[in-house]
């Protein structure tokens, strides 16, 4: 960078920032209108022309500061928070990362318009020089939002995954008095609790004698997992219902063989067809032995 | 939950049913009367000569290991006189919490309700859970 | 993560197999001010259960002290087990399972400890037993769909 350009670039960012303080009411009526703002704002207008002087402020500062790039510049902590309250508002409506990107993007244009037009010669050097600073500094608020989103997405994402410990472990009725859970995905301590919990309410609410624990789609049993598996057919044994543990792939039979696990009082069957089938003859229902062509149901 | 405790051991009533009798526990019980518990039971099974006693814990919130080992010579006591002892109605949180004592009671057979019990008794004697399910086809 | 504990909330004598009863009953009702899950409750309460148990029959009585804690993003619940009574020579052995000296399954200490998620032992041949245990509200939502 030339000191030239240095020049040019302070004069810029001093009339912008001039600017900025100048119109600061015109630019936030025009941006109270902009969906980011309107669609959370739905109360009061007010609140939202409020929230945008207060981003207008901000974004003099960062001018003030002379680091219109930086992310980090202090001068966008005051308004972080504010943005961060819109952009979750508006994630939690349903808009995506890339759709906040844009309404954010959305801002420039009426500034810009603003801009030009208190240049005598809008199409001129110093106008161009002054519509790009602010571009620039636009594009890094545009940073600034996205950021604080993703952070409050994490939290969300953390809510959600606390939720879907639940909702990921169905127990289905297969048969009358017969339950089975398909486990999907890894088994943790805190999941294998809420199974069975699961498991065992279901037993009672549906005086089911039979439950099944399958675990085809379990990538990998550990000696943790084992000893939760025992455990729930062993309180299952004491409400007065028979477990099946179905499932066991050839690579888990191997491991549980390895850890030196002893399944050996529970009862286990290949697939899940294979353990309904021993269910229904347990309670004297006689089935034909499942063919090859429809072991797997799924 | 406010129940009021017995100021003495409250008498819990064993109801003979054909051939079977029936306990019903209730809330709490404390150790004294869960231990005049086991020598009723073994007086009536010999007087009677009863077949089989169901016991019904649906009522009862917490078991430790206490409760646990009478419930266990109950059954082991009907046993020498030749009754069977099932086990009825054990709450989910009671089971898990047993599991987690170490406590799982292998010799007591179990049923979900009172009416799976009584089935269980009077039916084929394979009917039963498995105590030790790994010989489930002997 | 310093645990800031309230005064005792309550102190129970152990003294009879009444008392025991006493003991189930306030457990319980702390438990459930607390927002214990149901499955927790019924774990602190059978803990509460077998060590009132201990001080009872092995310590020859003592009493019970409770306590609420919250470390500003849970709420716990400690209970203290203290009898003035022999002691336990071997702290080890006596939290194997099977391990008995009066009678019971020998579940007790070893089965308490795994119930509850904080479990210390203090104890001096001829001075007496103090076993102090924690529970803590569990992060996890549990499912569970209305209580029996």
């Amino acid at each position: 960078m030339t000191e030239q350009d240095t020049a040019t670039r302070e004069t810029a960012a001093q009339l912008v920032e001039a600017f900025l303080k100048q119109r600061r009411e015109q630019i936030a009526q025009r941006w109270a209108d902009a969906p980011l703002f309107r669609t959370v704002f739905t109360v009061s207008r007010d609140e939202a022309v409020e929230a945008c002087k207060g981003v207008v402020d901000a974004l003099a500062e960062v001018l003030a500061g002379g680091r219109p790039e930086d992310i980090t510049a202090p001068e966008f902590a005051t308004v972080r928070e504010q943005l961060g309250h819109v952009a979750a508002s508006r994630a939690r409506g349903g808009a995506t990362p890339a759709q906040i990107a844009d309404d954010v993007a959305a801002l420039r244009p009426p500034v810009t318009e603003l801009l030009r037009a208190e240049f005598a010669d809008p199409s001129g050097v110093q106008a161009g020089e002054a519509v790009l600073l602010l571009s620039v500094v636009m594009g890094t608020l545009r940073l600034v939002v996205m950021e604080t989103a993703l952070s409050a997405g994490e939290e969300l994402m953390e809510r959600q995954r606390q939720q879907l410990l639940e909702v990921a472990t169905p127990v289905i009725q297969l048969w009358d008095g017969i339950v089975a859970v398909p486990l999907i995905g890894t088994l943790d301590s805190a999941r294998s609790q809420v199974v069975m919990e699961s498991l065992l309410e279901a037993i009672v609410d549906q005086r089911a004698a039979y439950a099944i624990l399958d675990i085809t789609g379990v990538p990998m049993v550990d000696s943790l997992v084992a000893q939760h598996l025992l455990k729930t057919v062993a309180a299952a044994r004491l409400m007065g219902a028979e477990c099946i543990v179905s499932g066991i792939r050839p690579a888990i039979a191997q491991t549980i063989v390895h850890l030196g696990i002893d399944l050996g009082t529970v009862v286990t069957r290949s697939s899940l067809a294979d353990a309904l089938a021993y269910a229904l003859a347990r309670q004297g229902i006689a089935i034909p032995a499942p063919s090859a062509s429809r072991v797997s149901p799924s | 939950m406010t129940v009021p405790w017995p100021s003495r051991p409250a008498q819990v009533p064993v109801l003979a049913l054909g051939d079977v009798l029936l306990v019903t526990l209730q809330g709490e019980l404390l150790d004294t009367a869960a231990e005049q518990l086991q020598q009723d039971i073994a007086q009536r099974v010999a007087r009677s000569g009863a077949t089989g006693v169901v016991i019904d814990i649906s009522g009862v919130d917490i078991v430790d290991s206490f409760l646990g080992r009478v419930l266990a010579e109950i059954a082991a006591n009907a046993r020498l006189m030749a009754a069977r002892t099932v086990l009825a109605g054990m709450r989910p949180a009671v089971a898990m919490t047993l599991v987690e004592l170490g406590l799982t009671l292998p010799g007591l057979a179990t049923a979900l309700d009172v009416e799976r019990a009584l089935e269980l008794l009077s039916g084929h004697p394979l009917a039963a859970v498995p105590s030790d399910p790994g010989k489930e086809d002997t | 993560m310093e645990a800031v504990s309230r005064p005792v909330t309550a102190e129970l004598p152990i003294g009879s197999d009444a008392d025991l009863s006493r003991v189930r009953q306030r457990v319980r009702q702390a438990a459930t001010d607390l927002g214990f899950g149901l499955a927790q409750q019924t774990k602190v309460v059978t803990a509460a259960s077998e060590l009132a148990r201990n001080t009872l029959v092995h310590g020859g009585g003592g009493l019970m002290e409770m306590t609420s804690l919250d470390d500003g993003h849970r709420r716990g619940l400690r209970l203290s087990f203290v009898d003035h009574g022999p002691g336990i020579r071997d702290v080890e052995l006596a939290l194997t399972d099977g391990y008995t000296s009066g009678g019971g399954l020998g579940l007790g200490l070893g089965g308490a400890r795994r119930l509850m998620q904080h479990f210390t032992i203090d104890t001096t041949p001829g001075q007496g037993t103090t076993v102090t245990v924690e529970a803590w509200e569990q992060g996890v939502p549990t499912a569970r769909r209305g209580t029996p």
